[in-house]
């Protein structure tokens, strides 16, 4: 296997994705065949050429900068519309720091 | 057949008004949906609104805007404003988006009427829509099949009548894919021809939103109305969009068209078959076919998995229980509620894509995976520049096999992922490609034959496809 279920348990938790047992093993089965199949990227040499980061442009660098100005937003009663929890202007989440 | 012409015929000429159409054809659409689950979400009130909008530009003697009254599905991943935006997902099955996706605005000011969203795979991760927490599409042609994914509902609602227009959204070949299992045209314009602006990010450099439709005139049409530069996605181009469908006249005498020979090898017969007929009716109108190659294009579905999920992962990560998506509510910690929110709310293929991208992100992976698949991804992109020095374009199959059955490949993601060679080269390269149907197989499903051009070179890609289309017609 290309990853241990340990290692499994590693990426989720730095993806912040609870998992259960059977999850866990189950994408450790798939991800094996999956990174088994991505192998084949070492077949290449890739010395010399350049990562493609972006689809390029002939554009300069600064010429998709748009102008800054001020303009509305979105305001807090809409931007708050589709919390799961707010109050008072805010976003309401689970305490972080205790007293 | 509804089209573009044949609306503004009957608007323009007073038969019918854009609300009478409206009417009937959100009746249609809601009585007809039950046999796809292609809509999610109808938009009745929205779609009246535009609609009555356009019947007093008629009757003012103004320009009512080239997609006048013409009924139009948007793909359930790019925002409409007060119209449930669900991305296919659990997490945001309640989300009502603030404001429009910049290609929804301009199929408004152009007259079009926005009729509701439509299914698709969860945040546009599949090739069968059968990731769609709101159920899988059924595929018109054939109700036992898949639809293709990600865009299904949006390729089913062209193919079953219940939208005469609809946009969809290609990072791998979600556009093109389900156009050909469901016998309609579907474009992958260049990359950036099209602004980004309200389409969920799934993989931000690959990207696109692109149009269905039954004609390849018709396809060109909307795709003039939404391309362009978009100062909300910094990444959309100011190349001039020219006026596609005015330059469809069906001569394609003296184009050069390249077949890749490595599209060519090992293709189910059927499939292989159409595609080769298709080659034969462009020889026929002129075209000089090549044979071409396309060397690295056996690598392509590695570095897709590797750049795409890779991408996802961060933008993915958004998606936490605070701002907009639903809460897991079992946890007293704030980690805790990110990570049950996100364990029980996204579907098995999210995760999978978001743990990929995850660990090939991850330290000490970042140079053997995602940096080698960026340069793998320049040597793909330098295939189809090298190709593009001997030919106009390039044609080939969008599927290796045409629509397969509901069910058949779920539980092997890796044959899932195999499935889309054909599509994905297109997008890493960033080049515009579509599908236009070339024929059904024996069991009377569609095959798509694919066209791609040069960046920014629609046009070619358009003529090739219209010609095409009225020569097999």
């Amino acid at each position: 296997m290309k990853l241990t279920e340990q290692e499994v348990r590693h990426v989720a938790e730095l993806a912040d994705l609870a998992l259960s047992d059977d999850e866990i093993a189950r994408m450790a089965r798939d991800l094996d065949g999956i990174l088994t199949h991505i192998d084949k990227l070492n077949e290449l040499d890739t010395i010399g050429v350049e990562p493609m980061a972006q689809v390029l442009y002939e554009a300069g660098e600064t010429a998709t900068l748009r102008e800054d100005r001020e303009r509305p937003t979105l305001g807090t009663t809409i931007a708050l519309a589709n919390a799961p929890l707010s109050g008072n202007g805010y976003f309401k989440v689970p305490k972080v720091i205790e007293r | 057949m509804m089209t573009i012409d044949s609306i503004r015929a009957s608007l323009t000429s007073k038969q019918v008004s854009a609300e009478e159409l409206t009417r009937q054809a959100l009746a249609y659409a809601e009585a007809e949906n039950p046999k796809t689950n292609a809509y999610l979400t109808m938009s009745p009130e929205r779609a009246l609104a535009a609609a009555i909008e356009v019947d007093k530009r008629i009757a003012a003697g103004e320009d009512p805007g080239p997609l006048a009254g013409v009924p139009i599905a948007i793909k359930d991943v790019i925002v409409t404003r007060g119209v449930r935006t669900t991305c296919g997902s659990r997490l945001l099955a309640n989300y009502m988006p603030p404001y429009d996706a910049t290609a929804v605005t301009r199929i408004e000011q152009a007259g079009g009427i926005i009729l509701g969203k439509t299914n698709c795979d969860e945040f546009a991760m599949g090739s069968s829509n059968e990731n769609s927490a709101f159920g899988p599409v059924r595929n018109p042609v054939a109700p036992d099949r898949v639809p293709g994914g990600s865009s299904g509902g949006s390729a089913a609602v062209v193919a079953q009548g219940t939208a005469v227009l609809s946009l969809g959204s290609d990072t791998g070949g979600s556009v093109r894919q389900p156009a050909s299992f469901c016998g309609v045209v579907g474009v992958t314009p260049t990359y950036g021809r099209v602004s980004r602006y309200g389409l969920t990010a799934f993989a931000s450099s690959l990207d696109h939103i692109g149009p269905f439709a039954r004609s390849v005139k018709d396809a060109a049409t909307l795709l003039r109305v939404i391309a362009g530069r978009d100062e909300m996605d910094a990444t959309s181009a100011f190349a001039p969009v020219p006026d596609y469908a005015a330059s469809l006249d069906g001569k394609v005498r003296g184009m050069k068209i390249g077949l890749p020979r490595e599209y060519f090898e090992n293709l189910e017969s059927e499939t292989g078959d159409l595609i080769h007929r298709a080659v034969e009716v462009l020889k026929k109108l002129g075209c000089e076919i090549r044979e071409i190659r396309l060397p690295h294009t056996e690598y392509a579905i590695a570095t897709y998995y590797i750049i795409a999920t890779a991408e996802a992962s961060s933008n993915l990560a958004r998606y936490d229980g605070v701002r907009y998506t639903s809460r897991a509510t079992s946890s007293e910690t704030l980690g805790g509620m990110y990570r049950n929110t996100r364990g029980e709310g996204f579907g098995a293929e999210c995760k999978r894509r978001i743990m990929l991208g995850t660990y090939v992100l991850s330290a000490g992976y970042y140079d053997a995976y995602y940096l080698k698949a960026q340069k793998v991804r320049n040597l793909i992109a330098r295939d189809h520049a090298a190709a593009f020095e001997q030919v106009d374009a390039i044609v080939g199959p969008v599927s290796p096999f045409p629509a397969f059955k509901l069910g058949e490949k779920v539980d092997d993601p890796l044959a899932m992922y195999l499935s889309d060679i054909f599509t994905i080269t297109g997008d890493l390269a960033g080049i515009p490609c579509m599908s236009v149907p070339c024929g059904t197989t024996s069991d009377g499903l569609p095959v798509g034959l694919q066209i791609l051009t040069r960046h920014f070179d629609e046009t070619a890609m358009f003529r090739v496809a219209d010609a095409y289309q009225r020569a097999s017609n």
